[in-house]
């Protein structure tokens, strides 16, 4: 009998040896992918119950603290500002997630990167908390500013640094506070949610880099680049016929300039005047192969290395040789061409910087709270757009859009300006509708330009050349002199401010 | 004296489960509520002397048996009662009193059963009580069903479940039977050509109680105790003959019985499903699964640290799922530590078997070893998906007072042999 109860043993022992491999396998081995399962609330509870680090502008106004909380999750995520930087922060929900830079940076602001975790060798066994703490390029003047002068119209502005890609301002309305969305109170953030989600413009959608619309004639400034860089336009050459209406070839339609107005000319002037006719007949000239390429190479078609997600932008990619009427609309963007403000504000920064296109970016810097540097975003260049010899000739026909074209209203004394506006209709016939544009860059004369802007104000009545320059301009004139005012001295403790937002409860 | 050192041992080592339970009780209050309970020193003082009570009984009434099995079994209980305090607060002060109740009933089986051999006449009484047990549930106004088990008897105020005292009424009748035949059962007698089994005759009334077990288990839908019941009357048939066929025949047989259920009950087959693949279920009926994984893998090697971790999202944990709270909170490290209990509480009672002198205390001892060996195998199996999921409670350490008591009367039964042994070990030697 004792050999079958040693076996009995033996049996059991290999049983439980079982168990232990099992217990490995789930605790060690797979930890890592169970503990990042969707379905697996735990991490989410882990995150309302610890502290993340805080978001602040380069001025140092702080956006978005964890603070204490007394209720059922030890830390609150408040956002000081409230509305106003909605976009770029995004809100930190239990049940909706996070968006925005809560999102994207979560790691960082969590203190789960690698790098935060275990900095040296005494970090494996002591757990400490390296919340790093985002510094973004956003200044809180010329966000004050965007949203000032955008005032209560439906519209975006995206104001960056062409020569490093650090974004400046990032604006839409209509938009949110994230405050009540992070309320801990979920069915009063479920309310909240819902009446957003039902509102007229999208709140929630930071239409700024995620939504697109029709460029209109913005986009003859990647047109005249693109003429410009084949070699094929230069200042002299060619000499646009002054016409009201362009003959579309394959067909018995005409491509009329706004107002049915005689327009052409040479280049400068064509672009101050904005010639639908003569940038017509220059898209179709280059052929659509070369006006997608040019498209393409200031970032059409690709999505914008931005730090938060943005969405890319359109030029139809497609074979116009049997549709040159379309190829016509496409040049002037119209047609199937579509774009966010951010990429239009890319578009002037590659104008700006000499044809290069850098990385937009809004965080400039991560510091854990002992100070220490975790990660800092250097300016990269993103795409070369064009050369610097046609950067240079398109920088001298932007300015005469501001000295003498469309854009007059963007004149700044003192300061070297060019810009382009732009109307496009959508929608039907009557009423007449259009997105009013804007796009513009701007420096010390003699100095390379230190800021581009865009601005979009959707849906004005009615639609005629003027509207961008009448709306748009003074919008993107505002945000211009409030990004080359000196930036504000930075609060001497960043730390000690205490505001006392409390979250709100309800819609 | 050999006696004495053991005695010696178990009241350090039930003083080190004293302070092991009382250390956990204090780093749950403070992972919960961040204050130290304001109870621990009357907290200390019930369970320090319970087992101080159950340590004089042993001392008193079977002076020389093995030491370990105590303290273990007070260290899980101690265990298990932080944990289910933690849990479920309510649950904490039934738990306590079963708790006692367990002590009490482990004191009078010491009390009364002097020897463990004056049982083995009792055979027949044995399978009556174990089968009347078994039935008691199915029985019209006292039966209760409870999530889908109808494994529960409601006697007034007192809900208990019967058929964990017929485990043990059926650990005794097989050790008392088996006994006797085991020489016949040893012998293949039948069929007479190429004999490959005992008379069947001699088998009969095994077969005829298993049988009857089996099916009232199923009528249950209790397939964790009619899996450990099969289990414990295949794993005795093997000790009394030492004969290998007898599991491999049992697994064979086994594998029949499972392909019937399998095929003749839905909840088997959800239950397969379940365990070949919990995800695409995560919420319904793979959710128990899916959410102790989530919580053992939370837990990872350290643990969260008692009441710092989120086990409230495992249903039912405090019971049959307690261990998904222990390996989340107590980690890879705490986890272990309870498997190597179990281990060692089985090592214990094998080497209680092998050293009774008397063939029904060697197969008693193996067998109600066997029982608390593959009780908290197959509940450990299913909770760490190794197994489908059969719900059993894990041994001294789940919330349930019926296993509570049965298993500390199931302890008394292995001292009460342990002492025997090593009375007439010493006995022989002078």
């Amino acid at each position: 009998m004792d050999r079958s109860i040693r076996r009995l043993g033996a049996f059991l022992i290999g049983l439980f040896c079982i168990l232990f491999v099992q217990l490995n396998y789930i605790q060690v081995w797979r930890a890592d992918d169970l503990n990042t399962k969707p379905e697996n609330r735990r991490p989410i509870d882990q995150a309302f119950n610890r502290p993340r680090g805080t978001v602040s502008t380069s001025d140092g106004v702080v956006l978005a603290r964890s603070v204490a909380s007394d209720d059922r999750y030890e830390y609150q995520r408040e956002f000081p500002e409230g509305e106003l930087y909605a976009h770029i922060t995004g809100y930190f929900s239990y049940l909706f997630g996070a968006t925005g830079l809560e999102r994207a940076y979560n790691d960082e602001l969590s203190g789960t990167t690698a790098g935060q975790r275990v900095r040296d060798v005494g970090d494996l066994f002591v757990r400490k908390d390296r919340t790093g703490n985002l510094k973004l390029t956003v200044r809180s003047d010329v966000q004050a500013a965007a949203k000032a002068a955008l005032g209560d119209q439906k519209g975006s502005v995206v104001a960056l640094d062409p020569r490093t890609g650090g974004v400046l301002a990032l604006w839409s309305w209509p938009t949110f506070d994230p405050n009540l969305l992070s309320d801990h109170d979920l069915e009063a953030a479920g309310n909240v949610k819902k009446v957003y989600e039902a509102a007229d413009g999208e709140p929630l959608l930071a239409k700024v880099y995620r939504e697109i619309y029709p460029p209109g004639s913005t986009f003859k400034v990647v047109t005249g680049s693109t003429g410009v860089e084949t070699g094929m336009v230069t200042p002299t050459e060619p000499v646009y016929p002054t016409i009201r209406a362009l003959d579309l070839p394959q067909t018995t339609r005409v491509l009329p300039n706004f107002g049915g107005s005689l327009c052409g000319g040479t280049l400068f002037t064509i672009l101050a005047k904005s010639c639908n006719t003569s940038f017509g007949q220059m898209g179709l000239d280059l052929g659509g192969p070369a006006l997608i390429d040019g498209a393409k190479r200031f970032g059409f078609n690709s999505t914008p290395p931005l730090d938060l997600p943005a969405v890319p932008s359109r030029f139809p990619d497609i074979d116009f040789s049997q549709q040159l009427p379309t190829l016509a609309q496409s040049a002037i963007g119209q047609y199937d061409v579509a774009a966010t403000p951010l990429q239009m504000a890319l578009v002037a920064a590659g104008v700006a910087n000499d044809g290069v296109i850098m990385e937009p970016h809004v965080v400039d810097e991560i510091r854990d709270g002992e100070g220490e540097l975790v990660r800092r975003l250097e300016p990269t260049a993103w795409r070369r757009a064009v050369s610097p010899q046609t950067a240079d000739t398109m920088r001298q026909a932007m300015r005469e859009v501001v000295a003498r074209g469309s854009a007059t209203r963007l004149q700044i004394p003192g300061v070297d300006v060019g810009a382009k506006t732009g109307t496009a209709q959508f929608g039907p016939a009557a009423p007449l509708r259009s997105h009013a544009w804007v796009i513009a860059w701007a420096g010390q004369p003699g100095q390379a330009p230190s800021v581009v802007v865009a601005v979009l104000v959707e849906g004005q009545e009615g639609a005629s050349e003027q509207t961008g320059g009448r709306v748009a301009a003074p919008i993107a004139k505002q945000v211009i002199e409030a990004a080359l005012a000196p930036p504000p001295a930075p609060p001497a403790d960043t730390t000690s401010t205490t505001s006392t937002t409390a979250p709100g409860g309800g819609g | 004296m050999l006696g004495r050192a053991r005695r010696r041992a178990e009241l350090g080592l039930i003083v080190l489960a004293v302070a092991i339970t009382g250390g956990a009780y204090t780093l749950a209050s403070l992972g919960t509520t961040a204050s130290i309970p304001a109870n621990i020193g009357p907290f200390l003082a019930v369970i320090a002397g319970l087992l101080f009570l159950a340590h004089v009984a042993v001392r008193r009434l079977a002076p020389e048996a093995d030491g370990l099995l105590l303290p273990l079994a007070a260290v899980l209980n101690g265990i298990g009662y932080v944990f289910i305090a933690r849990l479920d607060p309510d649950l904490a002060g039934l738990q306590a009193t079963w708790t006692a109740v367990g002590i009490v009933a482990f004191v009078l089986t010491l009390l009364f059963v002097r020897r463990a051999r004056d049982l083995e006449r009792y055979r027949y009484v044995f399978l009556l009580v174990g089968l009347v047990l078994l039935v008691m549930p199915i029985l019209p106004g006292i039966g209760v069903s409870i999530r889908g088990a109808r494994i529960w008897v409601a006697l007034g105020p007192v809900r208990f479940q019967p058929g964990e005292f017929a485990k043990i009424a059926f650990a005794l009748f097989f050790a008392s039977y088996l006994v006797e035949k085991r020489e016949l059962l040893s012998m293949a007698t039948w069929p007479r050509i190429r004999p490959v089994l005992p008379d069947l005759k001699h088998l009969g009334p095994v077969l005829l109680a298993w049988g009857m077990a089996i099916l009232v288990m199923t009528a249950q839908k209790d397939l964790g105790s009619s899996l450990l019941l099969f289990f414990l009357f295949i794993a005795m048939l093997w000790v009394a003959t030492g004969r290998l066929a007898y599991p491999i025949g049992g697994a064979a047989l086994f594998g029949v019985a499972a392909y019937g259920a399998w095929t003749a009950f839905e909840h088997v087959q959800t239950r397969v499903t379940t365990w070949l693949n919990p995800w695409p279920e995560a919420q319904d009926r793979g959710l128990q699964v899916v959410q102790t994984w989530f919580a053992l893998a939370w837990g990872g090697v350290a643990g969260t640290g008692i009441g710092l971790g989120r086990p409230d999202r495992v249903p039912v944990v405090e019971s049959d799922f307690i261990f998904a709270a222990i390996g989340e909170e107590l980690g890879l490290l705490g986890g272990t530590a309870i498997l190597i209990c179990y281990l060692l509480i089985v090592g214990s009672g094998l080497r209680i078997a092998t050293q009774a002198e008397h063939p029904f205390d060697k197969l008693l001892a193996a067998g109600l070893t066997a029982l608390v060996g593959m009780q908290s195998f197959v509940i450990l199996a299913g909770v760490l998906r190794v197994l489908p999921l059969t719900g059993v409670v894990l041994p001294f350490v789940s919330y349930g007072g019926s296993a509570l008591v049965a298993n500390y009367v199931l302890l008394a039964l292995l001292i009460r042999i342990s002492d025997g042994s090593a009375r007439s070990a010493r006995k022989g030697a002078r």
